[in-house]
């Protein structure tokens, strides 16, 4: 059974007439690190909110049709309960620290859940131990560069253990050493824990070639869904304002001029893997 | 003025004092107000601010200290001013040795007073004080309010330089105009600030949401609040203190200058 | 022209964010300064316009010391547009909020509407003029920032951190913006650590790391460069990482466009007797 089900969703925010989801339908299975891009105002972050109940619990107006997340109807779960099986970490760093130290606001969700101390104090070790940031966790929020502070927004979601890990446009603040090391932490949880991951991005350049598919929205629907491959090489991301990593427009232009180069490309190491053994040998 | 506020902000710092129970402290800051109050005896005031300089020392917060004195300085030379003032009118005869050291006795009850409190904000983490709050049966809601509140400091004063920046590099000029002009030049200030820390607010609740605030009506917490041998001490000594200085002052004859407004 | 001459800038903390730094950005070049958080870049642009003094060095526009001019006089020659478009917003309609540095710079009345009308529609947002800027989305507010700027018309255009948040299509809108802007004669100064945005404009770039300046050269060299790169804790444009791991074929390093990268794998097949179709 998928963890995630989503069936013609239909919503809009409430005082406004646009559809902000227009029948999206959508289903994941556990283990998969979904990609979900597409241009501003797509419907990209509405659906994300759909997964934990802040649509329409936290946003109000009315929503259609079904979303089922690990077994739970969305839509008659209390966004509190949701909390347990979704982590939802935010674009903003800053705004989702509550706390006077990292290890605090990693124990802020077990406190709120009533879990008992010594499992708090374990969990908060294990999350901490996670995102490598246990040196850090008598640290003020403020201390913290942007990446840091990423981290630990991380861990105290981590730390309530949920099956899904919902992440919109994390890396938007950072840096691009920084970025990089917040993808590379959500694949190890992706293949560690098994974390199924949803990650709202516009750096594919970055960030398609750790996903397992890719989803593109346009105008509150879902307009392409496939491998990453696949779905980047098309030309319809462009078309929809979608920022496709160079090295694919490379191969397409290289397609263009008759040149077959086999296996499509995301990084710069696989573009000069596949061009060694493709075009620049014969 | 800054300075002054400086004086009140908590610094982590690894002391004795630092890891006494913030009830504990705010007990001594208490006591130190009760004897300031029942006394105003110049000898009895001094001897308040003396205890405390070993305490202060024993934290390893003197330079916030001082700094925060320095702050206060102005408030004392108006108490003292004040009280010399007062004294000089009211006694009839001028400067007296009595009017003199009342006035001195009154400056040193609110030095004495400032260290006091000085100390207790100093070494008492925000989050200490939010615990020992919801020891005395403070709902979450508040003091969750409170720490908040200290914890974005920071940011809001990082944002209203954001905005006075933004705002001069479009011509506005904070420091010209007249009274009411510069009033009106704040305006810009104002406004971001408000729309910025409104939506602030809603992104973080959005965020405590998203981390189950509300899930269970029995909180629990990583940190426990207990009492240990160090506290158990302090408070004793405190009591101790408290209860003699508050016997003596009724029951027994300590060597007293005349009030002023009597002679 | 904007000088820095052996700047140095001390925060009153103490925090050291600029040590020996020195520039020179002439009317109508077009420069991007990139670093890692916190190398210094926002610190320089705001020594720019007098929002900050040097601590030690001079900084001059167009001759004059900004220690001796106020910003609202810098202003007039250099616009700073920030980050964050909600640290300025402010006004209950567009209209009144472009117009407002028209109004503290001593404009008179005629001239502002009329200046005030240009600005809308070189954004593109005429239609707004008579809406409140809280009721109009991310990007378009950005472009309100924008034209609240441009207004008054400076000669030097600062925009710092300009792509934070934005899709590609408006990274691409902005992008083709700056260039125009550029061409009509201003200089163009961009904050940023986006490389593949830099990579599309090809300026003059200035790597920032730690305070100073560790590399001012054009884009096709600073991003072609591991070890500048790794320096100031970016991370290389795709197209030229591609080519910096194809090196032992002798292709050229400096590669930043797809469409030059393209051209040069099919020169390389010709050079080396392979049909063009495989």
């Amino acid at each position: 059974m998928p963890i995630i089900e989503l069936e013609g969703l239909v919503y809009s925010y409430a005082g406004s007439e646009q559809r902000a989801l227009d029948n999206v339908s959508f289903s994941v299975e556990k283990g998969e690190f979904i990609l979900l891009t597409g241009p501003s105002g797509c419907g990209k972050t509405t659906l994300c909110r759909c997964l934990n109940g802040l649509v329409p619990h936290f946003y109000g107006g009315e929503v259609k049709g079904k979303a089922m997340v690990s077994g739970h109807d969305v839509f008659s779960t209390p966004i509190h309960e949701m909390a347990r099986h979704v982590g939802f970490v935010f674009q903003n760093p800053e705004n989702q620290l509550f706390a006077l130290s990292v290890e605090r606001d990693v124990a802020f969700g077990l406190e709120n859940l009533g879990v008992p101390r010594d499992e708090i104090r374990e969990r908060v070790d294990w999350a901490l131990a996670q995102v490598d940031m246990q040196a850090l966790r008598l640290a003020a929020p403020y201390e913290l560069s942007g990446g840091q502070q990423q981290r630990v927004a991380i861990a105290s979601v981590l730390a309530m253990q949920p099956e899904v890990l919902v992440l919109d446009e994390p890396t938007s603040f950072l840096d691009p050493a920084s970025a990089l090391r917040v993808l590379e932490l959500l694949r190890k949880l992706n293949v560690e824990l098994s974390l199924t991951i949803l990650l709202v991005e516009h750096r594919l350049d970055m960030a398609s070639v750790y996903s397992t598919r890719v989803v593109v929205m346009n105008e509150g629907k879902i307009a392409l869904d496939g491998l990453p491959r696949s779905v980047l090489s098309l030309d319809e991301p462009r078309m929809y304002g979608v920022g496709v990593p160079k090295v694919v427009r490379l191969f397409n232009l290289l397609r263009g001029e008759g040149l077959s180069v086999g296996h499509v490309a995301l990084t710069a190491i696989e573009a000069a893997e596949a061009l060694r053994r493709g075009p620049l040998t014969g | 003025m800054l300075q002054l506020l400086e004086g009140f902000r908590f610094r982590r710092r690894d002391s004795v004092i630092h890891r006494l129970d913030p009830r504990v402290k705010a007990l001594y800051a208490i006591a130190v107000l009760i004897a300031a109050v029942l006394y105003f005896e110049l000898s009895i005031m001094v001897t308040i601010c003396l205890i405390q300089v070993p305490l202060v020392l024993l934290a390893g917060i003197r330079r916030e200290w001082l700094r925060s004195l320095r702050g206060a300085a102005f408030f004392a030379a108006f108490i003292l001013v004040m009280n010399l003032v007062s004294g000089y009118f009211y006694s009839g005869i001028g400067f007296t040795a009595e009017t003199i050291a009342f006035a001195l006795s009154m400056t040193l009850r609110f030095l004495a007073l400032m260290m006091a409190f000085s100390l207790f904000f100093l070494t008492t983490a925000p989050d200490d004080l939010a615990l020992a709050l919801e020891k005395f049966r403070v709902p979450h809601d508040f003091t969750f309010a409170f720490t908040s509140a200290i914890r974005f400091v920071p940011e809001l004063a990082r944002e209203v330089s954001s905005i006075m920046d933004a705002q001069k590099s479009r011509g506005l000029e904070l420091e010209r105009g007249s009274f009411t002009t510069r009033i009106r030049n704040y305006l810009p200030i104002l406004v971001p600030m408000f729309v910025r820390s409104f939506e602030r607010s809603l992104e973080l609740a959005e965020a405590m949401e998203a981390r189950a605030y509300g899930a269970s009506e029995r909180r629990t917490s990583l940190y426990e609040l207990t009492l240990r041998r160090a506290d158990i001490l302090a408070l004793a000594l405190i009591t101790v203190t408290l209860t003699i200085s508050v016997y003596a002052r009724y029951f027994l004859q300590l060597p007293q200058l005349t009030l002023p407004f009597t002679g | 022209m904007i000088q820095l001459t052996d700047v140095f800038y001390r925060y009153p903390n103490g925090f050291e964010a600029l040590r020996s730094v020195s520039l020179r950005i002439e009317r109508g070049e077009f420069v991007a300064v990139m670093g890692e958080n916190g190398a210094g870049k926002t610190t320089m642009v705001k020594l720019f316009n007098g929002l900050l003094k040097p601590t030690l060095g001079t900084v001059t526009v167009d001759g004059a010391r900004t220690t001796e001019l106020s910003v609202a006089q810098l202003s007039r020659k250099v616009g700073l547009v920030f980050q964050n478009p909600d640290h300025q917003l402010f006004s209950e309609t567009v209209q009144e909020e472009v117009s407002f540095a028209l109004r503290n710079l001593g404009f008179d009345e005629t001239t502002a509407q009329k200046r005030t009308a240009w600005a809308l529609s070189l954004l593109d947002i005429e239609r707004y003029a008579k809406t409140s800027p809280f009721a109009l989305s991310g990007g378009e507010r950005k472009r309100v920032a924008l034209a609240s700027v441009l207004v008054f018309d400076p000669d030097y255009l600062i925009l710092d951190e300009p792509t934070i948040g934005q899709d590609y299509a408006q990274k691409e809108r902005l992008r083709q913006f700056v260039v125009q802007l550029n061409q009509q004669g201003k200089a163009v100064v961009i904050v940023t650590h986006d490389v593949e945005f830099v990579a599309q404009c090809r300026p003059r770039v200035v790597l920032m790391s730690h305070g100073r300046i560790i590399a001012d050269q054009r884009a096709e060299e600073v991003l072609a460069s591991e070890e500048l790169i790794s320096q100031a804790s970016l991370v290389m444009p795709q197209i030229a990482r591609l080519f910096s791991l194809l090196t032992d074929l002798d292709f050229p390093r400096n590669v930043l466009d797809e469409y030059e990268a393209k051209q040069l794998i099919l020169d390389f097949r010709r050079r080396h007797g392979h049909a063009s179709a495989a």
